[in-house]
C-alpha cells in the first residue's frame, strides 16, 4: 500500500521514518520533508475559510508524477505523512483515513509507554509491526 | 467511581513514599514537590495524547484551556472546573470548589500547610498536558479553604 510512512515531531524532526527498500531511499526523505510546508500551510489556513472544519486528517497534500502524499496532524502537532504509489488507483480516501487512524492509535500507545521519552525517536516493536502491515499489502 | 479509589490511594502513597524516602537525607521540601510535579508532567503528556485523539483541532489558547477545564478535568477528577478566569494576557485561573485530592483531608485549617504536597502532582499534570499541546506554562496552586483550590496557569510567551 504505502511506500513510505513518516512520523514527524512538533519541532519538525523525524521521530520515525520508514520506506520500502529501494535505491533512492533519500528521495522519500526529501519528499516527506518537502510536504511539511504544505502541512504548515493547511494548518495555518484554518479559521480563514468559511467551511472550515478542523479535522485531524489533512487529505492529499500534493501529487507528484509517481507518488501521492497524504498528511495528518494530531492535536499535539505531531505530523504523520504517508506516501503512496500513484499507479495504485484503487486506493480510496477511506482507506487512507483508516490507515492514519491506525497509525494514530498506535502512536498514542507509544506515547503512553512510561519508558518512552517524548521527543525521542520511536523504537517500539509493536509500532514497527503496524507500519510493516501497512507497507506490505499491495492493493 | 470504582476506578477512582486506586488512583487516590496511589496518589496518597506516592506522596508518603517520596516524603519518607527523603527523610534521612536533608528533608528538602522543594525537591519533593518537584519530583511529584515531574511525575505529573509525564503523565499529563501521555494523557492528553489519548484524550485529544478524536477531537477537532484547537482554534487557540482559550480553546485549549476550555478543553483542560472540561474534558481533561472530567476524565481525571470526574467533574469540571467550576470557574475559569483569564486576563487575556496569558494568565488563567482555574478554580475547583471541591478538589478531589483534597477531599479526604479535614476541611478545617489544620492541614492547610500540607496542601501543597497534594497539589504538586496535579500542577504537573496540567503543565504536561499543555506542553504537549504546544503551550509552555508555569502552573501553581493555592488553597484558601480546604476542599477548594485555585490553579494559576501562566503561559510563557516564546
Amino acid at each position: 500500500m504505502a511506500v513510505c510512512i513518516a512520523v514527524i515531531a512538533k519541532e519538525n524532526y523525524p521521530l520515525y521514518i520508514r520506506s520500502v527498500p529501494t535505491q533512492n531511499e533519500l528521495k522519500f526523505h526529501y519528499t516527506v520533508h518537502t510536504s511539511l510546508d504544505v502541512v504548515e500551510e493547511k494548518i495555518s489556513a484554518v479559521g480563514k475559510s468559511i467551511g472550515d472544519q478542523r479535522e485531524l486528517y489533512l487529505g492529499l497534500l500534493y501529487p507528484t508524477e509517481d507518488y501521492k502524499v497524504y498528511g495528518y496532524v494530531t492535536n499535539t502537532k505531531v505530523k504523520f505523512v504517508i506516501v503512496v504509489d500513484s499507479s495504485n488507483t484503487s486506493l480510496r480516501d477511506n482507506e487512507i483515513r483508516s490507515m492514519f487512524r491506525k497509525l494514530h492509535n498506535s502512536f498514542t500507545d507509544v506515547m503512553c509507554n512510561p519508558f518512552h521519552n517524548p521527543g525521542d525517536s520511536i523504537q517500539s516493536k509493536t509500532f514497527d509491526g503496524i507500519i510493516s502491515g501497512m507497507m506490505v499489502q499491495t492493493g | 467511581m470504582a476506578d477512582e479509589a486506586p488512583f487516590q490511594f496511589l496518589h496518597n502513597e506516592l506522596i508518603q513514599y517520596i516524603y519518607k524516602s527523603a527523610e534521612n537525607v536533608e528533608a528538602e521540601n522543594g525537591r519533593n514537590i518537584t519530583k511529584l510535579e515531574n511525575m505529573g508532567f509525564r503523565i499529563g503528556q501521555g494523557l492528553i495524547e489519548r484524550l485529544t485523539k478524536n477531537t477537532a483541532r484547537f482554534k487557540d489558547e482559550l480553546d485549549i484551556m476550555k478543553f483542560i477545564c472540561k474534558d481533561f478535568w472530567t476524565s481525571v477528577f470526574k467533574k469540571q472546573i467550576d470557574n475559569l478566569r483569564t486576563n487575556h494576557q496569558g494568565i488563567y485561573v482555574l478554580q475547583d470548589n471541591n478538589f478531589r485530592l483534597l477531599g479526604q483531608l479535614s476541611a478545617g485549617k489544620q492541614y492547610l500547610e500540607q496542601a501543597p504536597k497534594y497539589l504538586a502532582f496535579t500542577c504537573g499534570l496540567v503543565r504536561g498536558a499543555l506542553s504537549n499541546l504546544g503551550v509552555k506554562s508555569i502552573v501553581t496552586a493555592e488553597v484558601s479553604i480546604m476542599p477548594a483550590c485555585k490553579f494559576q496557569v501562566m503561559i510563557q510567551k516564546m
